[in-house]
């Protein structure tokens, strides 16, 4: 069967088999190290705001607090690993079982919330977890964990100073978020989904189960977000609450896809695409960040997009699809 | 022959208004009853009560006998109850198809087959043209029957029309009326609410007139129109007089 859907969905598919390839290569003629870090950001990046936006922008449940399962998810893989030596490719399996099961442990009682109040929720729920692990002697408390190094391998995703194998890594962590997107969007679950989004007295007169459908976005939204920090652990080497457990973070999660366009398969790139280079930026020219200063420029983004594209930066590249008439 | 849908005593009261006060009447297969009453009468929360939005304070529903009321909207989808609402309710960030697939995928798994279903659905609700256009987009008269296409992708036994009709042109009501009927010679049984009696009492076969939460009267058009107490209800004293 061929119409607008099958056809748009085809040339999502081809456009990311595009994409990659270019992206494969990217990094090749550029060899310092900082450009190539800030790719890997720029991609980490993506990726965790494509994993928030199945939650966000699909299933349209506004999670503040984020940042829990990208932590988690660091913890779990990095403790893993330093207790017991298990590889990082089994730590990220363990590190978004966790993290999918914290979502639902959070969505249990809060998804009951409506509206904001949900939104606030993960924010208290996300600040209760960063002061318990900064107390939490037992795994570094406020000091943190150093990843010790085993040795250059793939195995271990350890490597001296080479940073193009994270590079790959953080790709295929971004393929992965945006197949599992690309994949949802299609399914009988986006559809549920987006109708609880978009009105749900509507949605539950035709059957949609609007718990369930949320607890579903969440437990894979987060299960994504944790394989993410077990990725950024190894990555980074040292992992400590404030760097992975952290309000401004879960903003930083969320916002390339408000930025980019929420609820959009190619909003995540964009936005980050964007975004994280302006960051390095900002702190490169107006101090470290932290400051605040971010937090502004992360403000002013925000309002310039809503004012100027409300549905995002990818209503730029869409021909007068979805009414961007308006 | 067994009724299909049994209003067995409803009370529902929101606060201190009584919305529903002990209404009973059955809804016999393959036919059209209209649900009558001025503004306020209590139709709209007796659709809410049938398709599981809200549970009933006394009295209970049954469909094909078996109880529905309490269940919740999902169950009472699930079971074969379809409504439309009087304030449209579109998925608008959707394109037509994709809001008539959400319909679709109650019964199906797959989106092939909840695109097929759709197609279907859309064509016999005269959607076909519209298809791709978002829901946003739609004319308020399309977006009516997007509702009733929405619904119908469920497969329902029953079908709730809440004032499907209120607001159209004389064409555009005159097209939903042919809709309406192209539905229930499809075997779908149609309960539906209006306040506007030119346009429901050709339509249906008996109807249902409520007043102040109460079932007021019960009968076929020609008994309706000629009742005292509904004259009353609808123009007021001085015309029931004479
Ligand atoms: N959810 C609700 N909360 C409070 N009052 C309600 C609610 N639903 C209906 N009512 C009240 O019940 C009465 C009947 O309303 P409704 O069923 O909408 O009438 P109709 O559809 O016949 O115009 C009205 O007085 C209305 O204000
Ligand atoms: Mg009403």
């Amino acid at each position: 069967m061929q119409n607008a859907i099958t056809l748009r969905r085809r040339r999502e598919l081809i456009t990311a088999g595009v994409l990659v390839a270019l992206l494969i290569v990217l990094p090749l003629p550029f060899h310092d190290p900082y450009t190539r870090n800030l790719m890997i950001l720029t991609l980490l990046y993506a990726a965790l705001a494509q994993s928030w936006n199945i939650l966000g922008g699909t299933c349209g449940q506004i999670s503040l607090g984020h940042s829990l399962y990208f932590g988690v998810g660091a913890y779990v893989s990095t403790l893993l690993f330093v207790w017991h030596g298990v590889p990082p490719w089994f730590g990220m399996l363990a590190a978004a079982a966790v993290a999918g099961l914290l979502a639902l442990l959070v969505g249990w009682p809060c998804f009951r919330l409506s509206g904001h109040y949900y939104a606030i929720a993960t924010v208290v729920v996300q600040e209760i977890a960063y002061l318990l692990f900064l107390n939490w002697d037992d795994i570094g408390g406020a000091s943190g964990v150093y990843v010790p190094f085993h040795g250059q391998s793939w195995l271990n995703l350890q490597f001296r100073t080479a940073k193009l194998p994270y590079f790959y890594v953080m790709l295929g962590f971004f393929a992965l978020t945006w197949i599992a997107a690309w994949w949802i969007e299609g399914s009988r679950w986006g559809f549920s989904w987006r109708a609880v989004k978009d009105d749900v007295i509507a949605a539950r007169s035709l059957g949609v189960r609007v718990f369930p459908s949320k607890m579903a976005a969440a437990a894979i939204s987060g299960g994504l977000t944790g394989i993410g920090g077990a990725i950024f652990a190894q990555f980074v080497g040292y992992i400590d609450p404030d760097s992975i457990l952290s309000g401004p973070l879960s903003i930083l999660i969320a916002l390339p896809a408000v930025l980019g366009g929420v609820g959009t398969l190619w909003g995540p790139l964009l936005g980050a695409a964007v975004l994280i280079p302006l960051r390095e930026l900002s702190s490169t020219f107006l101090g470290s960040s932290g400051s605040g200063v971010d937090l502004m420029l992360y403000g002013a983004l925000i309002m310039v997009v809503a004012l100027w594209r409300p549905q995002g930066l990818v209503s730029l590249f869409q021909r007068g699809r979805n009414g961007s008439a308006s | 022959m067994a009724a299909l849908l049994e209003i067995r005593n409803l009370s529902k009261s929101f606060g201190g208004v009584a919305a529903n006060v002990e209404i009973s009447f059955d809804v016999a297969p393959g036919e059209i009853l209209g649900l009558l009453g001025p503004n306020g009468a209590g139709k709209t929360s007796l659709f809410n009560s049938i398709s599981g939005e809200v549970t009933p304070d006394a009295g209970e529903i049954l469909l094909e006998g078996r109880r529905i009321s309490g269940l919740g909207p999902v169950a009472c989808a699930m079971a074969g109850i379809a409504r439309t609402f009087q304030v449209v309710r579109s998925f608008d960030s959707m394109s037509v198809r994709e809001n008539v697939m959400v319909g679709a995928f109650t019964r199906l798994g797959s989106t092939r087959a909840a695109m097929a279903q759709a197609d279907e659905t859309m064509e016999f609700c005269g959607l076909t043209r519209r298809a791709d256009a978002p829901a946003h987009m739609l004319s308020p008269a399309e977006k009516r029957r997007l509702e009733v296409a929405r619904a119908l992708a469920t497969k329902p036994k029953i079908l709730l029309l809440d004032e499907m009709l209120t607001g159209l042109t004389p064409t555009e009501a005159q097209e939903g009326v042919a809709l309406v009927r192209a539905v229930q010679a499809q075997g779908v049984t149609i309960l539906m609410v209006e306040h506007v009696m030119e346009v429901v009492l050709p339509l249906v076969s008996r109807a249902i007139v409520l007043n102040l939460g109460r079932v007021l009267t019960t009968g076929t058009p020609a008994e309706i129109v000629k009742h005292p107490e509904v004259i009353r209800a609808y123009l007021g004293d001085r015309y029931a007089a004479g």
